[in-house]
């Protein structure tokens, strides 16, 4: 099978979205949760470079400059979801996500 | 502009390194010949700044000797000869010590971990000499962001901090690992700050193009250098201080406080894992000064224009065994801060002078474009927007520090 | 098929199925580090330097920093850093979703008709970003920068402890 780049960068950037997906579902870490989403978040960066480097596209920083956002985004995400780790450790001392299922602490 | 005898782009000096390994190399196909370059290049920056490290050490034991009134290392001779000449040859007695030492593992440490971050810190602090231009045309790699490269590489130092506190499984070491964090952390965002005017003023993120920046003189005999203007001596300030904390040197040694710490995330460590660390913080302190000369002291450019006949390689060391002597100067006179003093220093004065500076330069820049009277008028308005501030929160911070207060020891 | 893209794609996608099978924490963390740093390979070789320089200075710098921090800061002893194994249908039904969605999203891959390869690769320069970024689209600059600042001070306020009545100092918190 010949396989033209362009669609090994999405089966690659499918592979790590799901890799992404899995460990969110599977794992019950919050912490280990909130790296899964950011999996999936790169893979979709993956995806945006992969398209702007292969495919047409009418202005030719398109790409590029939509991962610049994405990535400031991400960073902001994670910063915020990891001091709701703390906040939520630090009123049930655990980190599962299945306990944490109180409104109120 | 200068009307030299030789332009001194074409000397034969200037151009030797070139010639030299062009006619090692010139013969080599294309491909190849880009590989062997490549490879020249690393195998000297290796050598060079392996060398400068085993002879940087002597000069700081030496200096600090010498500021503390005791004669520094002058005893290891000259193996067969017996010639002692002023313990020239302390640095290689020094390696051959860590690597004939016993390397120890603690029986519960991260093993691979505990590995890794020596390597992981010293291949990437070897990885930021590749922006820095040593000379006309003497770029490891041209790269249109090269310095953001430059800081991004830097930036897996505190991974490596990290790895080592955690890995050898020794409380006090992942405290320390942790407020080494905190600190490099804390001084990353001044740093980052404080280049930011350059490339404002610049107009583009390679090194090359920021030396070209720098080109010319002023009246004929000043140099352009951004050193020279409001914003850019208050950004190579800031940008000294910061990197003195990014390097963990004294006053802000905190990371590896012997007399507090044991050696901090180093506890753990002997033999030669030590000499890679260690090697590693002066790796990072040259390269930081390399970026600062490239930033702000025009980079290879002679100082004055009939010093030009001076090959451009010879100023960059120059300016680099300078800096680094101000590294030590300042080892040997600053006593340690204080952890908490240390942050604030980095969130309530650093940070926003580097914010203001920010904002100087936009103005600095509106204000180039107009009349002369208004070209005069902007070196006072720029410098009192820096010095103000500068004056007002330095006030600030220092306000109630005199009597010191011993809040946790006996009274 | 180029030997380094393959190269990138097995050690991005190792590190990171490594990194979420794993139960110790700080080996998780670090080994999706490496794969940050895999997907900023990626983009060095797709020619978008900047992105790449970025990605690093982003993840292996500040994000590896907070989440290594939330990891260590939210347990009490070097026991609780191997995380419990979680039940096996849970594990099972993580895998058949996605399972499903990977198999349907190479299904749409390989079944869709791209546009072949460009002859000439696109290349952009920092001046070009920079340009787009102040110019076209300086507005979305604007709602980032405001996004940003927002989510520090929110991270700030959320991790910091409440000051104690008797001592009535705030700590310093956020990170």
């Amino acid at each position: 099978m010949n396989l033209d780049p362009l669609h090994l960068c999405l089966i690659f950037s499918s592979a790590l979205f799901c890799i992404g997906l899995i460990g969110t579902l599977a794992r019950s870490n919050t912490i280990l949760v909130l790296l899964g989403i950011e999996l999936m978040l790169n893979a979709a960066n993956l995806n945006f470079i992969a398209f702007w480097r292969y495919g047409p596209s009418p202005v030719p920083a398109t790409g590029v400059l939509f991962v610049l956002f994405s990535i400031a985004v991400a960073a902001a995400e994670a910063a915020v979801g990891l001091a709701l780790v703390i906040a939520i450790y630090r009123h049930q001392k655990n980190v599962r996500l299945q306990e944490a299922n109180h409104l109120k602490g | 502009m200068i009307a030299a005898v030789i332009s001194p782009p074409d000397a034969f000096l200037e151009r030797a390194p070139q010639l030299l390994r062009d006619s090692v190399t010139g013969f080599l196909p294309e491909p190849w010949r880009w590989l062997v370059n490549a490879l020249i290049a690393i195998g000297l920056i290796l050598a060079i700044f392996g060398t400068l490290f085993a002879f940087l050490t002597l000069a700081e034991r030496k200096i600090l000797g010498r500021v503390q009134n005791r004669p520094g290392p002058n005893r290891t001779p000259i193996p067969f000869l017996n010639i002692r000449f002023f313990g020239l040859v302390q640095p290689f007695a020094d390696g051959v010590k860590s690597l004939t030492k016993e390397d120890i593992v603690p029986r519960d440490a991260d093993k691979l971990l505990h590995f890794l971050a020596p390597v992981v810190l010293l291949a990437f602090s070897i990885l930021t000499f590749a922006v820095i231009p040593f000379g006309r045309n003497l770029v490891p790699l041209e790269l249109d962001a090269a310095v953001l490269y430059f800081f991004a590489a830097g930036a897996a130092t505190e991974l490596a901090v990290f790895m080592a506190g955690w890995a050898s499984h020794n409380k006090y070491s992942l405290l320390a690992a942790m407020r080494a964090l905190a600190q490099l952390i804390s001084y990353e965002l001044p740093l980052l700050l404080a280049w930011v005017p350059v490339v404002m003023m610049a107009g583009t993120l390679s090194t090359t193009g920021i030396i070209e920046a720098q080109a010319g003189w002023k009246f004929g005999f000043f140099p352009h250098w951004f050193v020279f203007t409001p914003w850019g001596f208050a950004g190579f300030v800031i940008f000294m201080i910061s990197a003195l904390a990014e390097s963990n040197r004294s006053p802000f040694d905190i990371p590896e406080a012997e007399s507090e710490l044991i050696a901090g995330h180093l506890t753990e460590y002997s033999g030669f894992k030590y000499a890679l660390f260690f090697m590693a913080e002066y790796f990072g302190m040259i390269a930081l000064s390399g970026m600062a000369i490239t930033l702000f002291l025009g980079g290879w450019r002679a100082p004055l224009p009939f010093l030009e006949f001076i090959p451009s390689y010879v100023w960059f060391g120059a300016k680099l065994i300078v800096l680094l002597l101000g590294f030590i100067w300042i080892r040997a006179t600053f006593p340690r801060l204080r952890i908490d003093q240390l942050t604030r220093f980095a969130w309530k004065f650093l940070v926003p002078i580097a914010l203001i500076n920010l904002g100087n330069t936009a103005i600095w820049s509106l204000l180039s474009n107009h009349s002369a009277a208004l070209q005069l008028a902007r070196w006072p308005i720029c410098a009192a927007i820096v010095l103000i501030p500068f004056l007002v929160m330095g006030r600030k911070l220092s306000a109630g520090v005199a009597p010191r207060t011993y809040r946790y020891a006996a009274s | 098929m180029s030997l380094p893209l393959l190269l990138i794609i097995l050690v991005t996608l190792g590190a990171a199925a490594l990194a979420m099978a794993l139960r110790n924490l700080i080996h998780s963390a670090l080994l999706l580090i490496a794969s940050w740093a895999g997907v900023a390979a990626f983009f060095l070789w797709a020619g978008a330097e900047f992105v790449a320089f970025a990605q690093v200075l982003v993840y292996v710098g500040a994000v590896s920093m907070i989440v290594l921090f939330a990891v260590l800061l939210t347990r009490r002893s070097r026991a609780d850093l191997a995380v419990a194994p979680d039940s096996l249908g849970r594990a099972f039904s993580g895998f058949l979703a996605g399972g499903a969605v990977f198999g349907v999203l190479v299904g749409g891959v390989l079944s869709s008709p791209l546009p072949g390869s460009k002859a000439v690769e696109p290349t952009v320069s920092v001046r070009d970003i920079g340009t787009q970024l102040m110019g076209p689209n300086a507005v979305a600059l604007l709602v980032v920068g405001v996004i940003l600042t927002v989510a520090l001070l929110g991270a700030v306020v959320l991790a910091a402890t409440e000051p104690k009545p008797d001592q009535g100092q705030a700590q310093e918190g956020g990170r």
